[in-house]
């Protein structure tokens, strides 16, 4: 059974939200889709500066079969992404929810139609069956 | 429906995310597939390989037969036991599929295909044994599980008495021989030592249950592709074809012309030689950062474009490797064209790892 933190938001592409108290968001993929994309080997984090619109493709996690797309959940401009990944890509599937996140994002636009924890885990379970 | 081999439900049980391979139903990976691939480099790891055909060819005819059929030289099969790697090539010099011989006795051989090309071998096959008087049998009653890595050998050793043991562990390279109703051969995909063994497939799921409990790591075709990459070795439908011949894949070493010798897709080859190779197969190690994959676009220091046919994450190296079909005078540097980017990858000569070790500067 994947981890699914209560206190975030979700989106249908299995990315994570953590909203900051200074009104950032911190942004990575959930436990489900670590699981689901196995050993990661390779990750790409977006530029500091960039901006990018919802559903935009703004990072490329590879595992060793396979290379995905993670997409902005937000439109946001990118404040930083991970340095850490880049010689530690493992961390995405040990530590998904702390060590392992992807970007920071500051959003720029309406807040898109996000899911609570308890819709994500219903989701995956849908997934799954 | 997917086929399925007599370990399907212990698979299952075990958690393992299953794929379709080749019409098989079969195990990606148990558990982590970096940590199965560090197995076999390291210690062992056991693989079920029950897709692959085991085709027995006997009569008196089947070293003619052969002869006729391999692209090499199954003249070099002098000692019962013996092995050869060969092509099985079409008219044109194209392969239909690579393949395993054994030479058991003398009227009696025994050829390990791909799961994937089954049918159509076995319908060339076929098709020319008639007129030489052998007789082709599939061995679907028999399975097939290899034990790879430096401690592969004495894992399986240690199931056995200590008589079949010792016949076993006294096996050379690429031999494999009839123990206890097993056969055992010392033969493998990974660029390991260990074995391969074929056995009747109701003792098979005994055999994978001992290993895995005596601390060999279950492995899934994940883990059996990254190995044989590092290895150099092809992998069939992927690194060549019916539209490549052996010459274009790497696999000179593997055509025997010596004179004399008459076999199918020969004139074809000796053709290609003489209008000159246009084509090679290489080995490709990313200098950059990223993963190379097939089907990516290569293009050389003369602006001639080729194709990524294998390439994956290195877990040995921990960079990017490949095999790739370029043009025959590319050398030195290449550019890869990935996700949007060109990054630049070197040319090297497979393998890339042996017994656990590096090979690329």
């Amino acid at each position: 059974m994947s981890k699914v933190p209560p206190d975030l938001k979700y989106t249908r592409t299995h990315e994570w939200l953590r909203t900051r108290p200074d009104g950032t968001v911190e942004v990575g993929i959930t436990d489900h889709a670590q699981h689901a994309l196995g050993d990661l080997v390779f990750v790409e984090v977006p530029q500091a500066g960039r901006t990018v619109a919802a559903g935009e493709p703004f990072a490329v996690i590879e595992s060793v079969k396979a290379a995905s797309d993670v997409y902005a959940p937000l439109a946001a401009e990118v404040i930083e992404g991970n340095p850490a990944l880049e010689h530690a890509p493992e961390t995405l599937n040990t530590d998904p929810y702390g060590e392992g996140w992807l970007a920071r994002i500051r959003p720029t636009g309406a807040p898109g139609a996000l899911l609570s924890a308890a819709e994500y885990e219903k989701l995956t379970a849908e997934e799954s069956d | 429906m997917a086929r399925r081999t007599p370990l399907f439900a212990l698979h299952q049980a075990a958690g393992a995310r299953m794929v379709d391979f080749g019409g098989w139903d079969m195990p990606l990976q148990f558990d982590s597939l970096l940590a199965e691939h560090h197995a076999v480099r390291r210690a062992a790891g056991v693989f079920d390989v029950s897709h692959m055909c085991v085709i027995d060819l006997e009569g008196v005819g089947v070293r003619a037969l052969l002869e006729q059929l391999l692209a090499n030289d199954v003249g070099r099969l002098t000692v019962p036991g013996k092995a050869l790697y060969s092509c099985l090539l079409n008219e044109r010099g194209g392969v239909i599929d690579d393949l395993i011989v054994f030479y058991l006795a003398e009227q009696s051989f025994r050829a390990v295909v791909n799961a994937g090309t089954r049918d159509k071998d076995l319908d060339w096959i076929g098709r020319h044994a008639a007129s030489f008087g052998v007789k082709v049998r599939e061995r679907t009653d028999l399975a097939m599980l290899a034990v790879q890595g430096p401690q592969g050998r004495s894992s399986v050793a240690a199931q056995l008495t200590p008589q079949a043991a010792a016949r076993a562990l006294a096996l050379g390279a690429f031999v494999g021989a009839e123990i206890d109703g097993w056969f055992i051969a010392r033969t493998g995909y990974t660029g390991e030592d260990g074995f391969e063994i074929m056995l009747p497939a109701a003792e098979a799921g005994p055999l994978w249950r001992a290993l895995t409990a005596a601390g060999v790591v279950a492995c899934g075709l994940g883990a059996r592709d990254t190995l044989r990459l590092e290895a150099g070795m092809n992998l069939y439908g992927s690194d060549m074809d019916e539209d490549t011949t052996p010459l274009e894949s790497g696999l000179e070493w593997t055509v025997a012309l010596r004179p004399g010798r008459a076999f199918i897709g020969r004139e074809a080859l000796e053709a290609q030689r003489a209008r000159g190779i246009e084509r090679k197969l290489v080995g490709l190690v990313l200098e950059e950062r990223g993963v190379l994959r097939a089907h990516q676009r290569v293009i050389d220091a003369d602006g001639g474009t080729g194709e990524i046919t294998s390439g994956t994450f290195s877990p040995t190296l921990e960079r990017s490797i490949a095999l790739a079909r370029i043009r025959a005078a590319a050398h030195g540097t290449v550019q890869v064209e990935v996700r949007g980017k060109r990054l630049a990858a070197r040319l090297v000569r497979p393998p890339f790892v042996r017994a656990g070790k590096s090979l690329i500067g």
